[in-house]
């Protein structure tokens, strides 16, 4: 569904790669091995070279803004700037959605001050799936939670994907993580994909 | 208390005994400076010399330029006075636009701004014979370009800086399906609002508190003060609308360069800073 080809820029790359639907492939590496930049340039944040194609769509067919709504980006720390986690989703927060984490349907008033990190990363994660994108870039979406938010965060993202016919492309160094998530593993280094 | 005299023009001419006289009232400040460590005190003499300096030229260069009305000297002169306003727009910002933009955007907008706006003073409102007299045109142009140099300064300079600050937020938005235009507008707002606020207090504080220095400066040379009031007011009109159109297209441009045809944030188009 996800289709890159030579995807490059200034400090990774060339390497393609390939997600079908419903698939999770996760992305290991050292850091600084370009896993970031790699997610980064498939949501087109920083400029890059490649071909990349959504569902046979080119992505420069696609006006930027509705691109990464789409392919969607969740960085290993998620930026807020308003008062509130309501006014960060799309729309109203929806009391299932929080739900799905643990969350009461109150969290959307909370102010983003009074957040722990890990709060901070479950609810980035929430007001990106309420994009419904087709392609989910985790950066290590549960490098701050504790192993019983962690299956949480597993449960709701395979569930996700199952039901939008979505895939995923999740760096995680956890072996555990890996086979609890049935998923593929590309292993990246100084920039490209080691065989 | 030193030496004055009269002068045909009716107002008291000064000496340069009276000039010396202020310089040394400056170079107290300096010494208090030195004294109280404050730092100021290598600015405020270069400022005082380039003061003398580029006043007593300009003296000189509108007294050559009172002799004639040859439309291509005053046009000469009004774009050196644009290319120096355009530098010290660059020099004010932090971090201005690398390349060519960091230049051209302030110079640009103020281009835009302050020449319509005199243009349109001269031919609409004060009516000179021809219009581009230097005697009106070049103090007028001067004083628009003073105050939009100023206005879009601090408003790409909050834009720029800003921009740096908070990447992280305006990338955040990009990645919650934002458009640029969306992503940038509180920080838009934010820089437009910086840009004005000088004027916007002149503005308010104008003959209560401050008497403006075209007034006095028409008033010590013997004018009627209502007379002189009415110049004023309409200069401060024009000085907040040139102002404002200069900031508005300066920050509206220099937000549109912050990013590139796939609505990515382009810091790399940034200077890297100086101190």
């Amino acid at each position: 569904m996800l289709d890159a080809t030579d995807l490059a820029g200034p400090h990774f790359g060339p390497l393609s790669l390939r997600l079908a639907v419903g698939e999770i492939l996760c992305l290991t590496g050292p850091s600084g091995a370009g896993k970031s930049l790699t997610l980064r340039a498939l949501a087109d944040l920083d400029p890059n070279d490649g071909r990349v194609r959504l569902a046979g769509e080119d992505r420069e067919a696609v006006p930027a803004h509705e691109w990464r709504r789409r392919v969607a980006y969740l960085p290993a720390e998620s930026a807020w700037w308003a008062e509130r986690v309501g006014e960060h989703f799309p729309g109203a927060a929806d009391a299932n959605a929080l739900a799905s984490l643990g969350f009461a349907p109150e969290a959307a008033g909370w102010e983003i001050a009074r957040l722990s990190s890990g709060e901070r990363q479950r609810l980035g994660l929430l007001r990106l799936l309420a994009l419904s994108p087709r392609v989910l870039l985790l950066d290590e979406p549960t490098a701050n939670l504790d192993a019983e938010a962690t299956r949480r965060v597993e449960g709701l993202v395979t569930g996700y994907l199952r039901e939008a016919e979505a895939a995923s492309l999740w760096v995680s160094h956890d072996a555990a993580q890996h086979e609890r998530l049935g998923a593929r593993v590309l292993r990246l280094e100084n920039g490209r994909l080691a065989p | 208390m030193t030496v004055l005299c009269h002068t045909t023009a009716g107002y008291l001419d000064l000496s340069w005994l009276d000039l010396a006289l202020g310089a040394a009232l400056v170079l107290l400040l300096g010494l208090g400076s030195l004294r109280l460590r404050l730092g100021i005190g290598r600015a405020l003499a270069t400022g005082a010399l380039r003061t003398t300096v580029q006043l007593l030229l300009m003296g000189l260069v509108l007294k050559a330029l009172f002799g004639t009305t040859h439309p291509a000297w005053v046009a000469g002169l009004a774009l050196v006075m644009l290319a120096v306003a355009g530098r010290e727009v660059r020099a004010r910002q932090k971090r201005p636009f690398a390349g060519a933009a960091g230049f051209g955007l302030g110079t640009g907008a103020m281009f835009l701004s302050s020449f319509t706006v005199t243009v349109l003073a001269l031919t609409l409102m004060i009516g000179p014979e021809p219009w581009h007299a230097p005697r009106y045109a070049i103090p007028l142009l001067g004083m628009l370009l003073g105050n939009t140099m100023n206005g879009v300064g601090l408003g790409l300079d909050r834009l720029t800086q800003g921009a740096w600050q908070q990447r992280r937020e305006i990338e955040g938005r990009l990645l919650m399906g934002e458009t640029w235009r969306a992503a940038i507008h509180d920080l838009r707002q934010e820089a437009i609002r910086n840009g004005m606020i000088p004027v916007l207090n002149a503005l308010a504080a104008a003959g209560i508190v401050a008497l403006p220095g075209m007034m006095t400066g028409q008033i010590l040379a013997g004018a009627d003060p209502v007379g002189a009031v009415k110049y004023q007011i309409l200069i401060m009109f024009l000085i907040a609308t040139g102002t404002g159109f200069g900031t508005v297209g300066a920050v509206l441009l220099g937000s549109r360069r912050l990013f590139d045809e796939r609505q990515r944030l382009r810091l790399d188009r940034l200077s890297p800073p100086r101190d």
